[in-house]
């Protein structure tokens, strides 16, 4: 004669294997990487690959344009970084944003290339919708074209990469919706005539096809909260700043892919 | 994915409870009563019009409901497919669920990414100063979309 379980073992073996493989969402959700570049159109992927046709090359030779002008103390960029940015590191590029240990806080690229200019130029503050301080980004974010995205997120970081966490899976306006349902949820499918990517930044600063303009990624967000109908942050806000830390964390490891094209 | 599901099944609970309690809802001025995963009376006994209400759903300040669901609007090129398609929508759901699932999806699944769309603002979290204390749609655009949506029972093109 067969065995006989009691109810009870079947519930337990139920939770068991419920627990288990509960502990392994994490991985789960975050096996595959994706870019961007993966939802857009083969005539957008074009674009992007053609230094002629992307726009934002010429926004990189605006960069360089404006990275070898004298400052109001007739410092130049290139005393400390080298000849057109050469001395930058593109490992070190691709960290950002970073712990700054003279702020003591953490700073993203558009932080600290407004700090440089602001300390080391003497050169009065940027607006951070400047088109100067976009020029500088995408120009020194190049650098690091094709290197991982590696932000670490740990000790002096964690905070901060837990308050963007949790600000990715607050539901905002009066859509009430939040990052995740769209980028992690789902995924892969229409919303409309645009595809739903997992939204990485691995392309920022990068040009909008939709806007025909170079945006970097508060500018983005603003849209994105715009459209959910919601009251957005301001440009060099503690959320959009922290909310910028989990999203290159979240895509570490993909390649950086600045000047990007998108929709 | 699991801990999702589970999440599910866990607020599916609490929903079916809230249902046996016939909990009553308020939104700005108009009040409507949800029995079960219904709401029978149309909102404010208005009648709706199913015309304005295909309109509604294709545009974009309205409904937009074709951002996420397929519809039998063959003159718009691009239908989502977020939510499931609607093309027969009244074959498996009748009037008064379709009336709450409208009016405020979030009542049928917490988890929900389908707007509330006669959902109260105050449940809402930093909603834009422009849209402060309204709905995304007015109880007569409810009522619209309804009359429209039921007139889908088959896979056919409703054209009026
Ligand atoms: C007097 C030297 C000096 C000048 C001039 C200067 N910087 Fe810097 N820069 C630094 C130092 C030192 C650091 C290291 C971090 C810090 O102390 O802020 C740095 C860091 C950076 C970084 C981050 C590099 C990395 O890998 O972490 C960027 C980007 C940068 N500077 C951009 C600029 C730009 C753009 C200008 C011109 C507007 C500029 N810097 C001018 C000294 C300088
Ligand atoms: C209603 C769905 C929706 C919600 C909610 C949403 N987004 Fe998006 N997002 C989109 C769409 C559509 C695009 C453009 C297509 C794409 O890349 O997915 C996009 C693009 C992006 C991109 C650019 C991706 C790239 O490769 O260039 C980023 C970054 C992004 N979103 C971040 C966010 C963040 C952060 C939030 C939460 C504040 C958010 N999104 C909420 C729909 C949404
Ligand atoms: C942001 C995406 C989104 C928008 C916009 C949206 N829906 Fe939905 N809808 C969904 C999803 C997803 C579901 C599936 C149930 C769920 O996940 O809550 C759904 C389910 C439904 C259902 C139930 C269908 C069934 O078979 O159970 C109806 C009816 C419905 N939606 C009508 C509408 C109408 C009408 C509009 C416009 C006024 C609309 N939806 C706008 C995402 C959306």
């Amino acid at each position: 004669m067969r065995k006989q379980y009691s109810p009870f073992t079947y519930i337990t073996f139920f939770f068991l294997i419920n627990t288990i493989l509960c502990s392994l969402t994490p991985i789960i959700l975050h096996a595959e990487l994706i870019s961007g570049y993966e939802f857009i159109s083969e005539q957008a992927k074009e674009i992007q690959n053609d230094d002629f046709q992307n726009p934002g090359f010429s926004v990189i030779e605006n960069g360089l344009d404006i990275y070898n002008e004298v400052g109001e103390n007739e410092v130049q960029c290139s005393n400390c970084h080298g000849l057109n940015g050469n001395k930058f590191i593109p490992k070190s590029i691709a960290q950002f944003p970073k712990f700054h240990e003279i702020l003591d806080k953490p700073v993203t690229l558009r932080d600290q290339i407004q700090y440089c200019w602001v300390e080391r130029l003497e050169n009065f503050p940027l607006l951070y919708d400047d088109i100067q301080l976009l020029a500088l980004e995408t120009m020194i974010r190049n650098k690091a074209f094709g290197e991982k995205v590696n932000v670490d997120i740990n000790e002096k970081m964690k905070p901060y990469y837990e308050a963007g966490k949790a600000f990715y899976f607050t539901r905002f306006g009066q859509m009430d919706m939040n990052c995740s349902q769209c980028h992690d949820i789902y995924t892969g499918q229409m919303l409309r005539g645009q595809k739903l990517s997992q939204g990485h930044t691995n392309g920022f600063p990068l040009f909008r096809l939709e806007s025909q303009k170079m945006v970097n990624l508060p500018q983005r967000l603003r849209e994105c909260f715009r459209s959910l109908r919601a009251e957005t942050f301001e440009q060099n806000s503690d959320e959009f700043r922290n909310l910028e830390i989990y999203l290159n964390a979240r895509g570490n490891g993909l390649k950086i892919e600045t000047p990007a094209v998108r929709y | 994915m699991f801990v999702r599901i589970n999440i599910l099944v866990v607020h599916s609970l609490i929903v079916l409870f809230c249902f046996y309690s016939n909990n009553i809802s308020a939104s700005p001025e108009i009040k409507y009563i949800v029995e079960g995963d219904n709401i029978f009376n149309p909102l404010g006994g208005l009648e709706g019009d199913p015309r304005n209400g295909r309109e509604l759903v294709r545009n974009k300040n309205k409904g937009n409901c074709l951002s996420c669901h397929h519809l039998p609007i063959p003159e718009d090129d691009f239908h989502g497919t977020i939510g499931p398609s609607l093309i027969a929508v009244s074959q498996r759901l009748t009037e008064s669920q379709i009336r709450l699932r409208v009016t405020d999806m979030k009542q049928v699944n917490p988890n929900s990414i389908m707007p509330g769309f006669f959902r109260g603002p105050e449940k809402m979290n930093r909603i834009s100063s422009i849209y402060e204390n309204t709905t995304i749609l007015s109880a007569q655009d409810i009522e619209d979309i309804v009359s429209y949506l039921i007139t889908l029972k088959t896979i056919q093109t409703k054209t009026f």
